[in-house]
Parts: structure tokens; sequence; C-alpha cells
């Protein structure tokens, strides 16, 4: 079976995000970026599935610009086999429906079996790529998932979901999309002679434009604000009682 | 045009944020209809009440009650060919679902709505918060989930019409097995008015039932931050933040909590916030309105005393 893992590259999410007043978009120049934590995620649990010997092969996509590499080659320093970037001319503004739309292409053209990936990326924070590739391809669908396992006759899996009311318990056919939650496992670190040996890892680019799939925006960014968190006038106070009678004061308790 | 709202059940139950993606509809469409996917038709009895809704269609099927995302999606955008909007309130019920119809509609979703500005104008949240986007759609069809924070939450007092939909439920490709439900005798912590929420700084899982004791003493919910799940001092539907809840109650609690980015990204609009932690340098302080330097457990367990 091969996993496919679709990844993106991100600002780093320890980072602050700031407007530039003259794109009034998101100012990405020079600033510190990173592989998405949920994908992280996600391609450890790729890695472990090939370690096992249920999967057959591991590949891992990403889109975007020339720098994107960089974000793959680190997917394939951790152990991923093979890499396929899809190269876009500049900055496009791509939105799930679009990315859903290339990655079901290159998903049925890899006939892969499992697709694993994050449940969002910490920039758009839309939580949709995933759900919309289930629903291009009619596969069945396992969301923010927290466990995973793969039946004797690796004809299905079984996922623990992260739901709002607890945890839900899903058998799903395969193949599969599994959107990938924090606590499904720690991601490694990619060793040095690892990092080496990525660099002669394969590594397939596919201009975007190759690809006839309409990228047209659909919903169209028309400004952005800093909203960030507003300083508060912190009263100090240094005992329960003190406390509670400021809440109870406040109308609060 | 008129818009649909997707309503969140449980049992007969309806979703706080079902109630906001009402109020959000109302914005949107003098028409506004329900839809509702349930194992029981009975159900929609307490739909029907809500105010604002004007027709409830129900799906009812045994298979409807732990429903898949295939399965919801197909029914749903056979549905949507009378609509122009489908809303639903942000919870993992609608976040499974909703861009599964985008898919199969051609139609891009827009997550998280905080605001309706116009027809096809919307506001939502980026990276973590910190960043509000205004958007615009060109879709034809418009989908939407939205903040139950962001939108009042509509109350009963409507009398709807219920129209039963005769629809084949199609074949799933996922079955479900089980639900471990999150068993608490607490308020829930998205519609909470009081949370009192706890972070590394406790230390271990024993230390955080003193959080559980204090939010006891204060009819409170319990919230966590991310550092705090992930050092399995508590489960993760009790995260607060980016990843986890997005929460607005009148009184926030934070204790042992530093305050990072994403935690803040889920808390930053409740009413009153109290910080109470021994690191003063945490950035959790700049967002109080009341701050307790002092030693975590000491303070807690004085609350516990005097509340």
């Amino acid at each position: 079976m091969k996993i496919i893992i679709p990844i993106k590259r991100v600002l780093d999410p320890y980072t602050q995000a700031r407007v530039n007043k003259q794109t009034q978009l998101v100012d990405l120049t020079n600033a510190k970026m990173a592989m998405n934590p949920f994908c992280e995620i996600a391609v450890e649990e790729a890695l472990k599935l090939k370690e096992s010997g249920a999967a057959s092969e591991t590949i891992v996509i990403s889109i975007g610009t020339d720098k994107t590499v960089d974000t793959l080659r680190t997917a394939l320093a951790m152990g991923v086999d093979r890499a396929i970037f899809i190269k876009t001319e500049g900055d496009l503004d791509l939105q799930p429906l679009h990315l859903g739309k290339i990655l079901a292409l290159i998903i049925k053209r890899e006939e892969a079996g499992l697709v694993i990936m994050g449940k969002q990326a910490v920039d758009n924070d839309n939580n949709q790529t995933g759900q919309i590739i289930s629903g291009l391809l009619d596969y069945s669908l396992g969301t923010f998932i927290s466990k995973f396992s793969l039946s004797d006759d690796a004809q299905s899996i079984e996922v623990s979901r992260e739901i709002d009311s607890g945890i839900e318990i899903r058998k799903l056919n395969l193949p599969a999309v599994v959107t990938v939650d924090l606590r499904l496992n720690e991601p490694r670190y990619a060793s040095l002679p690892n990092i080496m040996k990525a660099r002669s890892k394969p590594l397939e680019t596919v201009e975007l434009s190759s690809l006839d799939i309409d990228v047209t925006p659909r919903v169209k960014v028309i400004s952005v604000v800093e909203s960030g968190t507003k300083d508060r006038a912190a009263k100090q106070v240094s005992s329960a009682k003190e406390l509670l009678e400021e809440l109870t004061q406040m109308g609060v308790l | 045009m008129s818009a649909l709202v997707l309503i969140e059940l449980h049992g007969a139950e309806i979703s706080a944020n079902s109630r906001a993606a009402v109020t959000a509809a109302t914005q949107l469409s003098d028409t506004v209809d329900a839809l509702v996917l349930t194992n029981d038709a009975a159900n929609a009895s307490a739909v029907a009440a809500i105010r604002g809704i004007n027709t409830v269609k129900v799906i009812a099927d045994a298979a409807l009650e732990h429903v898949s995302a295939g399965i919801a999606s197909k029914l749903i955008a056979g549905v949507m060919s009378d609509y122009q909007y489908l809303v639903a309130g942000s919870a993992t019920y609608s976040k499974n679902i909703v861009p599964v119809v985008g898919a199969l509609l051609d139609a891009q979703p827009i997550s998280d709505v905080c605001e309706v500005k116009s027809a096809n104008t919307f506001t939502r949240p980026l990276y973590a918060g910190n960043i509000m986007a205004t958007v615009e759609s060109s879709d034809e069809k418009i989908l939407l989930t939205v903040r139950a924070t962001s939108f009042d939450h509509a109350e009963d007092g409507g009398s709807a019409t219920i129209e039963e939909l005769s629809v084949d439920v199609p074949e799933s490709n996922s079955t479900f097995i089980s639900l471990q439900e999150s068993q608490s005798e607490r308020p829930e912590l998205t519609t909470a008015d009081r949370i009192v929420s706890g972070g590394r700084g406790l230390g271990s899982k024993e230390n955080f039932a003193l959080i559980e004791q204090l939010a006891d003493k204060l009819d409170a919910a319990v919230g966590a931050s991310r550092a705090a799940v992930d050092a399995g001092f508590i489960s993760n539907d009790y995260q607060v933040g980016q990843t986890g809840k997005v929460v607005a109650p009148k009184l926030y609690m934070a204790i042992g909590i530093s305050g990072a980015i994403q935690h803040l990204a889920g808390m930053k609009d409740s009413q009153v916030i109290v910080v109470i932690n021994n690191d003063s340098d945490a950035p959790m302080a700049r967002m109080a309105d009341l701050v307790w330097n002092t030693d975590l457990f000491g303070a807690v367990q004085e609350l516990i005393d005097n509340a």
C-alpha cells in the first residue's frame, strides 16, 4: 500500500504574524518558515506504517514556490521515500478546494491506498483540505485522529477521532483519507546522516500549469488586520478573599 | 435566496453552536430553514421551537445517529439545490462534514466566520486569531461555519413547520464502532459562564484535580492548555486554543498557564480574565484583569476554602 502525505510550509508557529501595510497581506518576506506541526505528525505516522511493513512506499507532496522544496527535503530527511513538488509560478492564493483538486489528481495517479495529513495548517486554520479530498475521490474519511491501526487483512483501518463530545472510534474502508490531531504521536527529528541522504532521494517536479486545474480564487481576501491580543491593565491581588471580592464586584461570580 | 442551517444534535438536544448558526443565517437571508440528520424524526420538534427558523427539514434513518461525513455531505448536497447558503456552527461535527459538501458542490467553504458583513463578505481569523481577515466569496453557493462565541444563540419561541424528507441513505464506506463520551456533571466548556483552566504549571495529573475541585466550587467548566493536555493531565476535549475549543465566558481563570499565542487564541474574548501563576513574566499576565502571583497550589487551595 502506498501512502501519500500532503504537507505544507507555513510561518513558524512560534512567530507572530505581521501585516504588510502596503500589500494588506500577511508579510512572509524573510519570515522564519517551518513544516506545519500537524504535517510532521502525519509524516511520523506514515513512517511508522512503513517500518511496520504495512506500507510499501511513502510519498510526500507539497505545493508552492521553489522554497517549498526545503520542506519536502525535511520530510525526506525524516525518512519518507520520495517527494512530489507541485510548482507554482509565484505565490498563489491557493485555497483548500484548489489544493484538494490538485492533490486528488496526484493521489489517483499514484493509486495511493491511504492519505495521511494534518487536520489543519496553522496559518489559514481552515481545517478543510483532507475532507475535500475525501469528497472529491469518494474515499472514506477520518478527521482529527489520535489513534490509528490497520486491520489484519489490510482492507480497513480503525481510528479514534477526537470530537467535541469525546472520542469516536470508526472503521474506515480503504482507500481512506485521515487527518491527524496532536496526540497521535511524537514526530522524530531528522538525523544528520539522514539529512545528507535526503539530498539524493527522488524529488519529482510537476508544474501546476500542466495539471489543467482552475485556481482562480473563490474567496478573495479583501483586507487583514492584526487583531492580536489587547493587553489589559492587570490589577494585582494577594489573597483568595481579595480575588473573590473583586470578582463578586465585577459581577462574574 | 434562502439559507439552510445544519443542526447538530446530541440525542434530542440541540448543540449551542447550531443556535449561533441560526442567528448568522438570519443575518444573511429572510428565509432560514434547518436541516436535521437524525435517527429519530421526533428530535426535530425541539429544532422547530428555535426562533427564526421557517421550516425544519428532517432526514431520519437509523444509520444517521453517528453519520459519516461522506453520507452526511451527500444528503446535504442534495437538499442544497434549493438554497444559496449553508450555515453551521463551528464544531468538530460541522468541520468534518461541511468541507466535503464543498467538494460535492464545487464551493469553497469559509471556516470560523466571526462576522457577517454583507451577503458575500465575512470576517474570519487566521494565524491562531492573531490576524482577522475580511474575505469575499464569489461562489454561487456559500458554505459557512460560524464561531459560536461571535453570534447570539437563537432562543426558543418559534414554531417552524416540520417536513420529513424521504431520501434513500446511501451505503457508507465507514462504520461507527463506539463513542467514549466525556462524562462530566460540570457546565459544557464552550457555553459555560465561568471556566477554570489549568496549564503545565500544575505539574501532574494529581495536582490537576485541584482545578476540578475549584471549578466545582465556582460552578465552572474545566479547561486546559495544550501543554497540560500533551502532558497527559487531562483529555484533549478540554483543550482551549487554536487547535482546541474557542471560548468567551464571563470569567476565565488561567492557573499555571504561560500563555502561548495558540492558547490566547481560544480565550482572549473572555470578559474577565484572572491569572494565577508563580511566574510573573509569563505572557498570560498581560492578558489579565486580575493577577495573583503566588504559589499555585496554596492559592488554589485557599480559593477552594474561601469560595
